[in-house]
């Protein structure tokens, strides 16, 4: 038995990227959790609309941060206003009642103004509220957007990752480094079988989200598409290069889940980002699925135009580029066979 | 035509030196073979050849990247691909035309014996059987030189005799070959050897040359001789000396397995003086 716990021991002393992981993943979950995992809404920012808007701004409650005040504007502007996330609220101040309108898509925010506004009715009457896009303030039509990402997120990194390892566990890796292919052409040959899988994968979640738990699917289509494109982009440029700093598929595995766990507790999916202190809130803003599930969660439940989206569409693609050019870069490292000819030694 | 292979190559990998100023010449229609222990450096004159490898001094000198066939040591073979998707990568890959491509498989397939598994999956073939397809992946494009990594061992005799047919069938199309390998005896079939040790040159030439390029001699003796330069051959001992002849010992002339064992005692002896 001595034996076998020494030999252990020394396996793990060499292993020191999952030693790594064993000291410092409790610590960072620890902080992390800590700052992240609230669903408490201190503040709502939200906008004041129609004749009474300036007169009613003294009396809003504090919880409600106002952002806009624009007495020209009426219920359509507010619900556009809503529609492209512009803010979580708003007030339509008539001149003898006062409606608040709440964006449903923002689950924890919503829940707060409408436990706010609730509280105020008491006191103001001719106050009344209408949640849209999620009336019911059903957890599953925001969640579902947000899985379709995780999927994504998954096939993406997690199965790509074990791409180029599993070449070069074959030794295949040296074939393909002497074939006239350009490093561009290994990683997109790479991703196609994975960019087919993962999107055929997001139809399925959706029609199941849409179908059997009745999300709703009110924009476009296309919008969806071109963020789910753009996001995949990201994903599997990540699993690549994840793919290509790993020795062997274990590596891969646990390097994808560590960057798989980020996304999930700091994107937005389940905690809200406003809740998040910001220590940790900057770390959110640098994950592509932040970005994946506002597009997505804007197109199907607020049905939120092309033109709300460029930020986070912008971003995506942003991020994709530099995946992309990193495993490429990664790519030519390895496929850095000389073109011929002499080589000589600088 | 000109000659391919290493003008005085020094390779470096992490710090260590894998090949000391070594050269190596191989003429069209030629076959080199490099010999060597364990961690001699064979693979390591395979990958610069192949350029996969940076040089830290000295030349390489190979044909244009396309021009060049390639065997890993692990056969190249891609386990989760039949036979047939294997050569047919290799032929899209390197554009060679649907006119061209389904004939020069089968003609392959042929010569290596595959034709009746081309449907099976790299992962079930056998050892020899993975090799031969290997050898005939780094063929396909009809390169100008070839490169082979240890294409027969582990591999039975039957097979490995069916692997130099295909060297020499493609030698004598005009193909420069260059093959390592731990077997001696395939050694003697090469027009040069490179014999490597340690990553430095123990003998360079024909089989002929490298026999001659012995310091010393080769005895036979039926019994060790203590403190001396021995191994042993059947049941009796081979003892190299450079200087007085062992007690009871009788000179032979030496095999190249010899001459090769008795470098590397040169070598080491030289180093250590």
């Amino acid at each position: 038995m001595w034996a076998m716990v020494v030999k252990e021991f020394r396996q793990v002393r060499r292993d020191k990227r999952t030693l790594a992981m064993m000291i410092l993943m409790p610590i960072v979950l620890l902080v992390v959790f800590g700052y992240a995992a609230s669903f408490d809404v201190s503040s709502v920012e939200v906008a004041l609309v129609g004749p009474g808007a300036e007169s009613l701004r003294s009396q809003v409650p504090a919880r409600l941060m106002v952002s806009e005040v624009d007495p020209s504007a009426g219920r359509d502007e507010a619900v556009d206003m809503l529609k492209r996330g512009r803010v979580v609220a708003v007030i339509v101040a008539e001149a003898d009642s006062q409606t608040v309108l709440v964006d449903g898509s923002e689950l924890f925010a919503a829940r707060a103004v409408v436990q706010i506004v609730t509280t105020a009715r008491q006191q103001t009457p001719g106050l009344s509220l209408e949640v849209l896009f999620n009336p019911g303030l059903d957890t599953s039509a925001v969640l579902v957007p947000g899985l379709g990402g995780l999927i994504l997120l998954f096939v993406g990194t997690v199965i790509t990752s074990l791409g180029v390892v599993r070449e070069r566990q074959a030794g295949t890796l040296e074939q393909l480094a002497v074939m006239p292919l350009r490093p561009r052409d290994v990683f997109i040959g790479k991703v196609a079988p994975y960019f087919v899988v993962a999107f055929v994968d997001l139809i399925i979640v959706l029609l199941v989200g849409t179908l059997l738990f009745d999300v709703p699917f009110n924009g476009s289509v296309f919008t969806l598409a071109l963020g789910s494109l753009l996001f995949l982009f990201v994903t599997l440029g990540v699993g690549v290069v994840i793919s290509s700093v790993s020795e062997n598929q274990g590596q891969a595995i646990q390097l994808a889940l560590m960057t798989l766990l980020p996304q999930v507790l700091l994107s937005g999916l389940i905690f809200p980002l406003s809740s998040m202190g910001a220590g940790v809130r900057w770390i959110g803003y640098l994950l592509p699925l932040t970005y994946f599930n506002q597009v997505a969660k804007g197109v199907m439940v607020r049905g939120a135009p092309i033109d709300s989206l460029l930020v986070p569409l912008g971003l995506l693609a942003l991020l994709g580029a530099v995946a992309f050019s990193l495993a490429v870069l990664r790519f030519r490292r390895f496929l850095a066979a000389g073109d011929g000819g002499q080589a000589t030694a600088a | 035509m000109s000659d391919w292979g290493l003008d005085s190559v020094t390779v470096r990998i992490g710090g260590v030196i894998a090949l000391d100023g070594v050269s190596l010449a191989v003429a069209p229609g030629e076959v080199a073979v490099v010999v060597g222990g364990d961690g001699a450096g064979k693979t390591t004159v395979a990958r610069t050849l192949a350029g996969l490898v940076r040089v830290a001094a000295g030349t390489v000198r190979r044909p244009e990247g396309r021009r060049v066939g390639y065997q890993p040591a692990g056969s190249g073979v891609w386990p989760d691909l039949t036979v047939d998707e294997n050569l047919s990568f290799i032929a899209t890959a390197f554009r060679m035309g649907a006119a061209d491509a389904p004939g020069r498989i089968d003609q392959l397939l042929g010569a290596t014996g595959l034709a009746t598994v081309r449907d099976r999956l790299g992962a079930q073939l056998s050892g020899g059987m993975r090799q031969k397809l290997g050898v005939a992946m780094a063929l396909l494009a009809e390169p100008e030189m070839l490169i082979l990594d240890e294409p027969t061992t582990g591999v039975d005799p039957v097979s490995r005799h069916e692997l130099w047919r295909l060297v020499s069938q493609t030698v004598a199309s005009g193909t420069a070959v260059v093959m390592t390998t731990t077997y001696l005896d395939e050694a003697e079939r090469a027009g040069t050897i490179l014999a490597l040790d340690g990553g430095r040159t123990l003998a360079v030439g024909t089989p002929a040359e490298v026999r001659r390029s012995l310091r010393g001699a080769v005895y036979a003796s039926d019994h060790p001789v203590e403190g001396a330069h021995q191994w042993r051959r059947g049941a009796a001992w081979r003892i190299w000396t450079d200087g007085e002849a062992p007690p009871g010992g009788t000179p032979v002339s030496p095999d190249l397995g010899d001459v090769l064992i008795a470098a590397a005692f040169d070598a080491h002896g030289a180093a250590a003086r």
